[in-house]
C-alpha cells in the first residue's frame, strides 16, 4: 500500500492494489481517507482487460468456448453453459436430456467448488488461517472428479452445442456420491468451526449493509443480493436446462449484511447438493450428443440469454447477421455490476471492513475485466 | 403490473416506441425504440416500476449507432430491451446514471468501446483499455455495410432459425 497526504492534513490517499492480497487479482482501489474512515474509494479496472467480445466477433461459434471459461475461471462450467444454451436457443438445437442432466451435475458441482475458494480466502482475508486448508481439501476432490471426465482442472471446455464432449462413467457418479457424503459432514464442522465464532461475527456482522433499492440501482445479483433478501435466482426465475425438474430452495438474507451473505453462499452449497443427488438419482439413459454440422450459422436477429453463475447473473446478448460468426456479443458479467457498488457501500467505513466488504462481494477480477 | 399496464403506461409517454416482443425467440417481452431526447423520460418510468438495470451496451450499426439497455424484474420474469439510434459521426446520448448509478460503469465501458459520449455523465473517462488509447475496438468498418442491412432485416422480422453451413 502507497500513502500520499493532501496539503490541509487531514484526508489522504491510499492506494490498495493492483497487487493486494484481498483484491483476489489485479483490482485496484484508490481510497480517499479521513483518519481510519474511508471518504471515497474509486476501483480502477482493466489490468486483465482481454476483449472478449472484440475476439468473439472474430471466431466461428464453436472456437470461441475456450475463452468463454477464461472469464471466470473458478465457475467456468457456468458460462460454459450460458453460451451453449444461447447458441442452442438461437439455432433451434435440441440437445438429449441425458447431457441436459449431465450439464446441470456439473454446473453445480463446480460452483460447489467456487463457493469454497470464496469461503477459504474469505476467512484468510479475515486473518482466520485454517479454513482454506479445508476449503481446499473439499474443493480438490471436486477438481479430481471433473478432470476425470472433462480432462481439465479449472478453465473446462466441457459442453458443446447439442451435449457434452464425453459420457459421465460409473466411477465419476460413485465418486460424486461419496463427494456428496462427505460434503454435507463438512457443512457441519465448517459451521461450528466459523459461523459462530466472534470474531468471525464481530468482522462481518452489520458491515456493508445493501439496500434492497441499493442492489437494485446498481444491477446487483447472485448472492449479493439474495443477502439482501430478494429471491432471486434465474435458476428458479428464469428457468433454463432441467432446473424446473429439481426441488431446491433459494436461501436468502434478512439484513443485507457481509454476514447475511456468507450464509447465503454456505446454505446454497447444501442446495447444490441436494439438486445434484436428485440429477444423479434419475440420470437418464441415452445418448449424449447429437450430431450437428461443423459450422452452425445463425439467422440475423438478436437474442438475450442469462444463466445463474456462482457469482450472479451472466447473459449474453449476441447479434446475428446471418453469418458463420456473430456480429456483435455483449457479455454481461455479475462481478461488474455488484462491484460497482462498491463505492457507495464503503461510504463511512474503516479500512479493515473494506477487505471484509471486497470479500463478500467474491469477486472475479478476469470476469470484469474480461 | 401486468404486460399491457406498462405497455400503456409507456404509450401514454410515447406513442410510436412500444413492441411486443417473442420472449421464446429474443428474450425480451417488450421491445423499445426511443429517441434520445425521451430516453431519461422512459427510464425514469422503468425506475419508478420496480426494474433493475441488467445492462448497457451498443452495436455499430453503420450509419447509426445502436444504444442498447437491458432491463428486468426480480418479482416475476420480466425482461425489456430498449434501443436508442445515435448518428455515428455524432454519438451523444444522455446519461442514465442519475437514475440508476449502476449505470455509471456500463455507459464509461460503452465509451471506451465505442466513443459515445454520454451527457452529463460525472466521470466519463476510459474504464477498462488504458487512459492514452486513442482507439474505440469495437467500431466495424465502413466495408461492412452490406452484412449491416442483414442485421437490419433481422430485427424487422424476429427470430432465428438454424441454417446448416458447409
Amino acid at each position: 500500500m502507497e500513502i500520499s497526504a493532501d496539503r490541509d492534513g487531514n484526508t489522504f490517499y491510499l492506494n490498495m492494489g493492483p497487487q493486494h492480497p484481498s483484491t483476489h487479482g489485479v483490482l485496484r482501489v484508490i481510497l480517499k481517507m479521513n483518519g481510519e474512515y474511508i471518504q471515497e474509494a474509486e476501483c480502477v479496472l482493466g489490468y486483465i482487460h482481454r476483449m472478449h467480445e472484440k475476439i468473439g466477433e472474430s471466431m466461428f461459434f464453436s472456437q470461441f468456448y475456450a475463452y468463454m471459461s477464461r472469464m471466470d475461471y473458478l465457475s467456468a462450467m457456468a458460462y460454459n453453459h450460458g453460451y451453449t444454451g444461447l447458441i442452442e436457443k438461437m439455432a433451434g438445437i435440441e440437445p438429449p436430456l441425458r447431457a441436459e442432466y449431465i450439464r446441470v451435475i456439473t454446473v453445480e458441482l463446480n460452483r460447489i467448488s467456487s463457493h469454497l475458494v470464496w469461503l477459504g480466502a474469505y476467512l484468510l482475508d479475515l486473518g482466520a488461517f485454517t479454513p482454506i486448508m479445508y476449503a481446499f481439501d473439499d474443493r480438490e476432490m471436486i477438481l479430481d472428479l471433473l478432470e476425470s471426465i472433462t480432462g481439465s482442472r479449472l478453465t473446462y471446455s466441457y459442453f458443446r452445442f447439442g451435449g457434452v464432449c464425453k459420457d459421465i462413467d460409473e466411477d465419476f457418479i460413485r465418486g460424486t456420491r461419496a463427494f456428496i457424503k462427505k460434503m454435507r459432514s463438512r457443512l457441519k464442522m465448517y459451521d461450528t468451526l466459523v459461523t459462530k465464532n466472534v470474531i468471525f461475527i464481530g468482522r462481518v456482522k452489520d458491515i456493508g449493509i445493501i439496500s434492497q433499492d441499493m442492489a437494485r440501482r446498481y444491477g446487483a445479483t447472485g448472492p449479493v443480493l439474495r443477502g439482501s433478501g430478494i429471491e432471486y435466482d434465474i435458476r428458479k426465475n428464469e428457468p433454463y436446462s432441467v432446473y424446473p425438474e429439481f426441488d431446491f430452495d433459494i436461501p436468502t438474507g434478512s439484513t443485507g449484511d457481509a454476514r447475511d451473505r456468507y450464509l447465503v453462499r454456505v446454505a446454497e452449497i447444501e442446495q447444490s447438493l441436494r439438486i445434484i443427488e436428485q440429477a444423479l438419482d434419475r440420470l437418464p439413459d441415452g445418448p449424449y450428443r447429437t450430431e450437428i454440422p461443423p459450422f452452425i450459422e445463425l439467422e440475423p436477429g438478436d437474442c438475450y440469454f442469462p444463466v445463474e453463475s456462482a457469482r450472479g447473473e451472466f447473459g449474453i446478448y449476441l447479434v446475428s447477421n446471418g453469418e458463420k460468426r456473430p456480429y456483435r456479443m455483449k457479455l454481461r458479467t455479475p462481478s461488474f455490476s455488484n462491484l460497482s457498488l462498491f463505492n457507495e457501500l464503503t461510504k463511512g467505513y474503516m479500512i479493515a471492513d473494506a477487505v471484509s466488504i471486497l470479500g463478500s462481494l467474491d469477486l472475479v477480477i478476469p470476469e470484469i475485466d474480461r | 403490473m401486468s404486460h399491457d399496464a406498462l405497455k400503456q403506461a409507456i404509450q401514454t409517454i410515447l406513442p410510436e416506441a412500444v413492441k411486443d416482443s417473442s420472449y421464446n425467440e429474443t428474450g425480451h417481452h417488450l421491445d423499445i425504440t426511443v429517441s434520445s431526447e425521451s430516453l431519461v423520460q422512459l427510464v425514469e418510468v422503468l425506475d419508478q416500476k420496480g426494474f433493475y438495470l441488467v445492462d448497457v451496451t451498443a452495436v455499430d450499426l453503420i450509419p447509426e449507432i445502436e444504444v442498447v439497455y437491458h432491463f428486468a424484474l426480480w418479482q416475476k420474469l420480466y425482461r425489456i430491451i430498449v434501443r436508442a439510434y445515435i448518428p455515428r459521426n455524432h454519438p451523444e446520448i444522455p446519461t442514465i446514471s442519475h437514475i440508476y448509478p449502476g449505470a455509471d460503469w456500463h455507459e464509461r465501458e460503452t465509451f471506451d468501446f465505442f466513443g459515445i459520449k454520454f451527457l452529463n455523465h460525472p466521470e466519463l473517462k476510459r474504464l477498462l483499455l488504458p487512459e492514452d488509447a486513442d482507439f474505440h475496438p469495437l467500431l466495424k468498418k465502413e466495408s461492412l455495410l452490406e452484412k449491416v442491412e442483414a442485421v437490419r432485416s433481422g430485427f424487422r422480422k424476429g427470430g432465428c432459425r438454424i441454417t446448416y453451413g458447409d
